[in-house]
């Protein structure tokens, strides 16, 4: 996908005036869309950014001392840092078996995985307390073992890897797809093992579009609110995410605190975009490399 | 919650699904108690689960209770706290929220909790003074300021130019409140005496009343554009949405919205006759032994009765139940008006009645709301 973007982008620049749009329409086109991506876009995050800084930035920094903010930040940081290896290894794993074998059940399978994103969230978060909660259908036999998951860190996790589950597979499955297994096959004829073969040839093929799959559910997993919000149970400086905390802030007309921290969150969120424009860019750079150098990719394997 | 046991197929579906996710994260080390900042804290923890509009009364009387707590046993507390709309709250501590104390906008809640669970005794509201209310509230008007749609009395909600915001009285306690406030004044016109209802020889000029009463209210709902799910949510509606001519809220909600937020933009306008809100509190038993936190808990929640706890609540704008604890000046804030009781208008019933006629499903509420 990403690929292909920047393929039409190229594209559109070599193209021969005689099949280009009038000016009128191109700018008609442009200017609407520039408006719209300004109302619906870039002022609202501007306004973030206003609200935050509104009273100064010395009351924008107070708001990251609040013990309840900061414990809210290393909980969404520890959420997301334990949901994303997981579904990393999850979605790997599963492409690797999709793309790669044949079997009873694949399409089944590739349809479970997209499921996160067809269920609303806060349906996937009370699914959770239907089987965890305590008149849960494992409530009972968890409280006899003092463990507790809804309203507490593991709930959190829980609510968080279900909803960030189709990102990796979904970005990798697809490249592994086109790939085939001829490489693989070479490997194995010339005496690599299993493991050698995964980690030598089918992982370095994938590995710009993994890292685009680890980095969209990252973004997922760090914003997620409907899903979490029901598992939280909300203790202050406890079970608060930093959006639920955000949430929490504008409640309280703390409208400073909450816009600082919305801010934090829209920053990560900026942040995440800018690597994964690196990472379309490294990616489309080393599609390019071996589209037009078939030979030195070869020689390199 | 029985409802969504229907699909049957999609939950075997998700099951599986879950049994997967489930090996990967209890196998991590994410036991309650290693969450963020749990070592910093000696001493004992009280996990209190309130209603929205608590937030500001429960901070600072929390520290006033650690503080007083330290002088009396040397132990440092910390108390957790979790709001959000009444109902809700009761939901969560039902599905296993381990809440040491419930501090809930209306009794039924709690009556929903020790039903449901056998975390709270039955007789839970006899175990502490004045029903386990320590504060009372009330339902009241916010305004826009000078009042330019000149609303006075729960006749002017519905008229043609009015739009009215309360939340949802399927999600929220003081939503419920409002409507059985706008229930009780037709009443009260209607019957000129609220002790009619019990008395069998009225029954007629009762159900005529009655009528009266289920239309008003339905013309209210008419003039309602958004339900929101709790009083915050409706209180910034009003507020920071600006929608809406008038907003009923709970007192301290009012008083709190004006101040905070400009007491040059809202006035408070006092119907004549209102609900006496009583917002009960109680100790979760089954958790406060589980955490061996019992005698804390009992503590927190007496001292909201003593003179210094008294004093706080009236600061934040409840009621006190011992007025003569608070500062005269806090007091002389609350208008003057005719509050009557749950059991007044629900002949001695009580919440239970009062949810099953008009709030639950098939009631009154559910029937004649259309959005």
């Amino acid at each position: 996908m990403a690929g292909a973007a920047s393929l039409h982008a190229r594209a559109t620049i070599v193209q021969p005036r005689a099949i280009a749009e009038p000016k009128l329409v191109r700018w008609t086109l442009i200017g609407t869309t520039l408006a719209f991506l300004s109302l619906f876009l870039f002022v609202p995050l501007a306004a973030v950014f206003y609200e935050a800084l509104r009273k100064g930035l010395s009351a924008y920094l107070h708001s990251f001392t609040d013990p309840a903010a900061l414990a809210a930040i290393k909980l969404t940081l520890l959420a997301a840092g334990i949901a994303v290896p997981v579904n990393l290894v999850f979605g790997l794993a599963a492409s690797w078996a999709i793309a790669k074998f044949q079997f009873r059940g694949k399409h089944l399978l590739i349809t479970l995985i997209d499921l996160p994103f067809a269920v609303s969230p806060v349906v996937s978060g009370m699914i959770y307390v239907l089987l965890y909660g305590a008149n849960g259908y494992l409530g009972p036999w968890l409280i006899a073992h003092n463990v507790q998951i809804i309203f507490a860190l593991p709930g959190i996790v829980l609510a968080t890897v279900f909803v960030t589950f189709p990102f990796v597979a979904r970005e990798v499955i697809p490249l592994m797809q086109s790939q085939g297994t001829q490489e693989e096959q070479a490997a194995m004829t010339l005496g690599a093992s299993g493991w050698q073969t995964f980690w030598r040839v089918t992982l370095p093929g994938v590995k710009w579009a993994m890292l685009y799959g680890v980095i969209l559910s990252n973004a997922r997993a760090m914003g997620e609110f409907g899903a979490v919000s029901v598992v939280s149970g909300h203790i202050r400086g406890k079970t608060n995410t930093m959006p639920l905390h955000v949430e929490i802030l504008y409640n309280e007309y703390n409208f400073v605190a909450a816009f600082a921290v919305a801010s934090l969150l829209a920053l990560l969120a900026l942040a995440t975009l800018g690597l994964k424009t690196l990472v379309e860019w490294r990616s489309a750079v080393a599609l390019a490399q071996a589209e037009a150098n078939p030979v030195v990719q070869e020689k390199a394997s | 919650m029985h409802r969504l046991r229907q699909p049957v197929t999609l939950m075997l579906l998700l099951l599986t699904l879950a049994a997967c996710d489930r090996q990967s994260s209890t196998n991590s080390p994410l036991l309650p108690g290693s969450g963020p900042g749990a070592a910093a804290l000696p001493g004992v923890k009280l996990l209190n689960v309130s209603y929205d509009p608590t937030r500001e009364l429960y901070q600072d009387y929390n520290a006033a209770f650690a503080e007083y707590w330290k002088k009396q046993t040397g132990q440092e507390v910390h108390i957790e706290m979790s709001h959000g709309g009444a109902g809700k709250q009761a939901r969560a501590v039902i599905d296993g929220l381990p809440a040491d104390v419930v501090t809930l906008a209306l009794a039924y809640d709690i009556d929903e909790i020790a039903a449901r669970t056998r975390y709270i005794p039955a007789d839970w509201q006899s175990r502490l003074p004045q029903r386990s209310a320590p504060y009372t509230s009330t339902i009241v008007f916010l305004v826009r300021k000078g009042n330019p749609r000149k609303i006075q009395d729960w006749d002017d909600l519905i008229r043609d130019d009015i739009q009215v915001i309360t939340p949802n009285p399927q999600t929220s306690g003081g939503a419920r409140w409002n409507y059985l406030a706008a229930w009780a004044f037709v009443l009260q016109r209607e019957l000129g005496d609220l002790s009619k209802l019990a008395d069998p020889a009225c029954a007629d000029q009762v159900s005529m009343a009655e009528a009266k009463a289920e239309a008003f209210v339905t013309e209210l709902f008419r003039h309602v554009p958004v339900l929101d799910s709790g009083a915050r949510g409706s209180t910034n509606t009003f507020v920071q949405r600006g929608l809406g001519d008038v907003l009923l809220a709970w007192e301290n909600e009012a008083f709190l919205a004006s101040n905070e937020l400009g007491p040059d933009k809202f006035d408070i306008v006092a119907p004549p006759i209102s609900m006496l809100a009583e917002p009960p509190v109680t100790l979760v038993d089954h958790w406060a032994d589980e955490h061996g936190v019992r005698e804390v808990a009992d503590a927190y929640l007496a001292y909201l009765y003593s003179p210094q706890g008294q004093k706080i609540v009236a600061k934040h704008y409840y009621r006190p139940t011992s007025p003569q604890y608070a500062d005269p000046e806090d007091m002389s804030r609350f208008p003057d008006l005719k509050r009557v009781t749950i059991d007044q208008i629900t002949a001695g019933g009580g919440w239970p009645v009062a949810q099953k006629r008009h709030f639950s499903e098939g009631g009154i509420f559910e029937r004649m709301y259309q959005p």
